[in-house]
C-alpha cells in the first residue's frame, strides 16, 4: 500500500539529515507514510534506524530538511509539543517508571489526552475516564494480574509488554515503536507481534525492527535504511527480492553507491 | 460504568490515621504541658510544616534542594513585616491570617526563583539552588531594611483586642494556631499527592525523559510542584514569625536549609509522613541534646551518616520493612539475631559516647577541672580508669557488633528477598 494520492501523508520525511559534530548520520531521507499503514525500518546496525527515530519524535533537532505530522512541521518541537500532536513512541531500552505500579504507570501515560494536564484540583481516584481507560490498555497488554506491582520489578517481557503500553496509553494515532521484541524468546515475540497487531489497529505504526519474522508478519511496507540513506521502499515482497538490500545485509557492510 | 476502587477499609482506615493525628495534636499540649516542652512542640509543628513541603521536592519530586530556606525565611520576614503592620493599624489583618501571607509571599518567590532552579533536573538543579541560597542571604546584609540586618527583624503577635478570648500572648494559643495550620498544610499536602500533578511529579522524578514523551514539559511539573511547595514553606516561615517573634538572616542561610534536607532525609523520603518523624525527632534532638552536651552536633552528624549508610529509607523506611516482616509472619525469625545486634550496638554506643563525652570535656571545659558527670558517676578525666573503661567497652561492643551483625543481616535479608519475590510474582 503506498500513500493515496492527495491524502495528507501522517509523516512525510523531506531530505532529512542529521550531522554529530563531523559525521553526518541521517544523509537525506525523503520519504511519506501514510495513514494506518505499517511501516517497518530495517537496516544493518549503525545505519541510523534509532536516530531517525530520535528525528521524527523530537529528541534531537534535525540538523537540515523537514518533517511533517499531518501536514505541519515539527521543526524546533519540543517532544512533549509532538507527542501532543498525536505521535507516541516506545524505546528500544526500557524506559518506564519504575517506581510506580503498572497501573500507575499507564494512568499517568493518559492523563495528558484525557485533559488533566498540570491539575492539582482533581482527585485522582475520582477520575473515571482516567481509570477506566488504563484498565482498559491493562488489559489489552495482559497485565490485569499484575496492576500493582511495580514496575521496576517486572519481568523483561513484562516491561516491554508495559512499554507498549505506556506508548498507546494515550491514544495517539502515530505510533513509533523501537524495537518491540528485542532481547526476547520466540514465544515471548510471538505474543509480542499479537499485541502490537491488536493495540495499532487502525493507527500509523512505524517500527524498526530486526526479526525479519516479526516485519514480514507485520509490516505493510518496508523502507531498508542504511548508512544515513533509505535505499529501498516497498512491500515486503519487492524488498526481498531487491539486490541493493541483499548487499547491505549480506555485502560486508559494505557502502552503497549512490 | 466500572466500579471504582477505592476500597472502603482503606478509606476507613485513613478516617481513623486522620482523626488520631488531629486528636494527637490536640491533646499533645495537654500531656507534656510545662512551658518548655509548649515551646518545643511549637517548634516541631512549624519545622514539620516545612519538612512535608520540602519532601514534595526530594522525595516525591526528586529535587535535592539545597536552599529551601530560602522561601520558608522570605515568607517569614513578609509575615513578620505584615505582622507590624496590622499592629500599627496600617493592615487589618487577624494574626490567625498571618501564616497565609507567608505562605503567600513563599509562593511568590518560589514562581522567581522557581523558574530557574527547576529549568534542570538533578545536580544542575541542586547547584542553582545552592546559588540561589547564596544570593539570598548575601541580600540578607544589603537590604537592612528588609532583613534587619544582623538583629533581624523582631514583632509583637499580640496586637489588637483579644477575639473570643484569643490573644495569642500565651503560648499555649500559639500551640494551637500551629497545630491548626499544621493540620490544614498536612491533609492539604496529601491530597496533592493524589491529584495528577502529585502522580506526574512522581514519574518526572523517576524518568524524566519518559514523561516528555506522554505529553509533559518536565520543567512545568517540576515548576508547579516547587511553587505549590513554597506556599507550604511559606507558611511554616510565617508561623515561625509568630511563634518567635523574631526572623534573623538565619532563616534564610544555607544552615537551615541543611538542616530541613537533613531532617527530612532522617524522617524518610519515600513516605509522606516521613517528614513528620524527622522533624519530631530531630527537633527534640537537636534542642534536648544541645542541653544535654556540647558534642550534640557531632551526634547529628554521626546520626545522619548512620542513617545514609545503613537506613537510606530513614526512620519511616526502618519502620515499614519492620511491618513488612511483621506481616508476612516472619518476625519471629529476625528477633533473636536482631535483639542481639541491638544490645551490641548499645555497648558500642556507650563506650562511644563516654569517649567522645570525656574529650570534649578534657578541650572545653578543662578550666572547671578534670572531673566531670557521666552516666550520674563523677569521673575524674585526667585519670586512666574512666578511658580504659571507656575504650574497653567501645571496643567490646565492636567486637561484639561485628559479631552479631552477619547472622542479622543474613536472616534479614533473606526474609526480605522472600518478601521481595512475592511481590514479584504479584502475590
Amino acid at each position: 500500500m503506498s500513500a493515496q494520492r492527495g491524502a495528507i501523508p501522517a509523516i512525510s520525511l523531506r531530505d532529512v539529515r542529521k550531522r554529530f559534530g563531523q559525521s553526518e548520520i541521517i544523509r537525506g531521507c525523503t520519504l511519506d507514510i501514510a495513514r494506518g499503514e505499517r511501516l517497518a525500518l530495517i537496516g544493518p546496525n549503525g545505519a541510523g534506524k534509532s536516530t531517525l527515530f530520535n528525528l521524527v519524535s523530537g529528541r534531537f533537532p534535525v540538523s537540515s530538511g523537514d518533517i511533517l505530522l499531518n501536514g505541519s512541521s515539527i521543526r524546533g518541537l519540543k517532544p512533549f509539543e509532538i507527542n501532543r500532536r498525536g505521535l507516541s513512541r516506545s524505546f528500544q531500552i526500557t524506559n518506564i517508571f519504575h517506581r510506580l505500579s503498572v497501573y500507575e504507570n499507564l494512568r499517568c501515560a493518559v492523563l495528558w489526552s484525557l485533559g488533566y494536564r498540570y491539575s492539582f484540583w482533581h482527585r485522582l481516584n475520582g477520575l473515571k475516564d482516567v481509570h477506566e481507560r488504563a484498565e482498559q490498555v491493562l488489559e489489552r497488554i495482559g497485565m490485569k494480574r499484575r496492576r500493582d506491582v511495580a514496575a521496576g520489578l517486572l519481568t523483561y517481557a513484562e516491561q516491554r509488554a508495559l512499554e507498549i503500553g505506556i506508548t498507546i496509553a494515550g491514544g495517539a494515532d502515530i505510533i513509533l515503536l523501537d524495537e518491540p521484541t528485542a532481547g526476547m524468546s520466540r514465544s515471548e515475540s510471538d505474543a509480542a507481534v499479537d499485541l502490537i497487531r491488536k493495540v495499532t489497529e487502525g493507527k500509523t505504526l512505524v517500527m524498526v525492527e530486526h526479526d525479519m519474522s516479526v516485519v514480514f508478519g507485520l509490516a505493510d511496507r518496508i523502507a531498508v535504511l542504511a548508512y544515513g540513506e533509505i535505499i529501498a521502499c516497498g512491500t515486503p515482497a519487492d524488498i526481498r527480492a531487491d539486490a541493493r538490500v541483499r548487499d547491505a545485509y549480506l555485502g560486508g557492510h559494505a557502502p552503497v553507491e549512490g | 460504568m466500572a466500579k471504582m476502587l477505592t476500597f472502603r477499609p482503606i478509606n476507613l482506615g485513613r478516617r481513623i490515621v486522620w482523626g488520631g493525628y488531629a486528636l494527637l495534636l490536640a491533646l499533645a499540649p495537654l500531656v507534656f504541658d510545662s512551658g518548655t516542652s509548649l515551646s518545643l512542640l511549637s517548634q516541631v509543628g512549624t519545622v514539620t510544616i516545612a519538612c512535608l513541603s520540602y519532601n514534595m521536592l526530594l522525595g516525591q519530586g526528586g529535587m535535592l534542594s539545597f536552599g529551601h530556606a530560602v522561601y520558608s525565611g522570605l515568607g517569614a520576614f513578609v509575615a513578620i513585616h505584615a505582622l507590624n503592620l496590622a499592629a500599627g493599624g496600617s493592615l487589618p489583618l487577624p494574626v490567625t491570617l498571618v501564616p497565609l501571607v507567608g505562605g503567600l509571599a513563599g509562593m511568590a518567590f518560589g514562581v522567581i526563583f522557581g523558574y530557574v532552579t527547576t529549568r534542570k533536573a538533578g545536580t544542575t538543579f541542586a547547584m542553582i539552588t545552592l546559588g540561589i541560597v547564596e544570593l539570598v542571604f548575601a541580600c540578607s546584609l544589603m537590604f537592612p531594611q528588609f532583613f534587619g540586618g544582623e538583629g533581624g527583624i523582631s514583632g509583637n503577635r499580640v496586637i489588637g483586642e483579644p477575639f473570643l478570648g484569643i490573644s495569642y500572648g500565651p503560648q499555649l494559643q500559639v500551640y494551637y494556631l500551629i497545630a491548626f495550620w499544621l493540620f490544614v498544610s498536612t491533609a492539604a499536602m496529601f491530597a496533592f499527592t493524589q491529584t495528577p500533578l502529585g502522580r506526574i511529579i512522581n514519574a518526572v522524578r523517576d524518568n524524566p525523559e519518559r514523561a516528555e514523551f506522554i505529553g509533559y514539559d518536565t520543567h512545568k511539573v517540576r515548576y508547579l510542584t516547587l511553587i505549590l511547595s513554597a506556599f507550604f514553606a511559606g507558611i511554616s516561615g510565617g508561623l515561625a514569625a509568630i511563634n518567635f517573634e523574631i526572623v534573623t538572616a538565619e532563616n534564610v542561610s544555607a544552615a537551615r536549609s541543611g538542616a530541613l534536607l537533613l531532617f527530612t532525609f532522617i524522617g524518610g523520603v519515600g513516605f509522606f509522613f516521613g517528614p513528620i518523624l524527622g522533624a519530631l525527632m530531630c527537633v527534640f534532638l537537636t534542642v534536648m541534646l544541645s542541653d544535654f552536651t556540647k558534642a550534640w552536633q557531632l551526634y547529628v552528624g554521626l546520626f545522619f551518616i548512620a542513617i545514609v549508610v545503613f537506613a537510606p529509607g530513614g526512620i519511616a523506611g526502618i519502620l515499614a520493612l519492620h511491618l513488612r516482616v511483621a506481616k508476612h509472619g516472619m518476625y519471629a525469625r529476625i528477633w533473636t539475631p536482631l535483639w542481639r545486634v541491638v544490645l551490641a550496638a548499645l555497648v558500642m554506643l556507650t563506650g562511644a559516647f563516654a569517649c567522645i563525652e570525656m574529650l570534649y570535656h578534657r578541650s572545653l571545659e578543662s578550666a572547671n577541672g578534670t572531673t566531670m558527670k557521666l552516666f550520674g558517676l563523677q569521673v575524674d578525666t585526667a585519670a586512666a580508669l574512666p578511658w580504659v573503661a571507656a575504650v574497653a567497652l567501645l571496643g567490646a561492643g565492636t567486637a561484639l557488633f561485628a559479631a552479631t551483625r552477619p547472622a542479622f543481616a543474613e536472616a534479614w535479608g533473606r526474609a526480605n528477598g522472600e518478601i521481595e519475590e512475592l511481590a514479584r510474582r504479584g502475590a
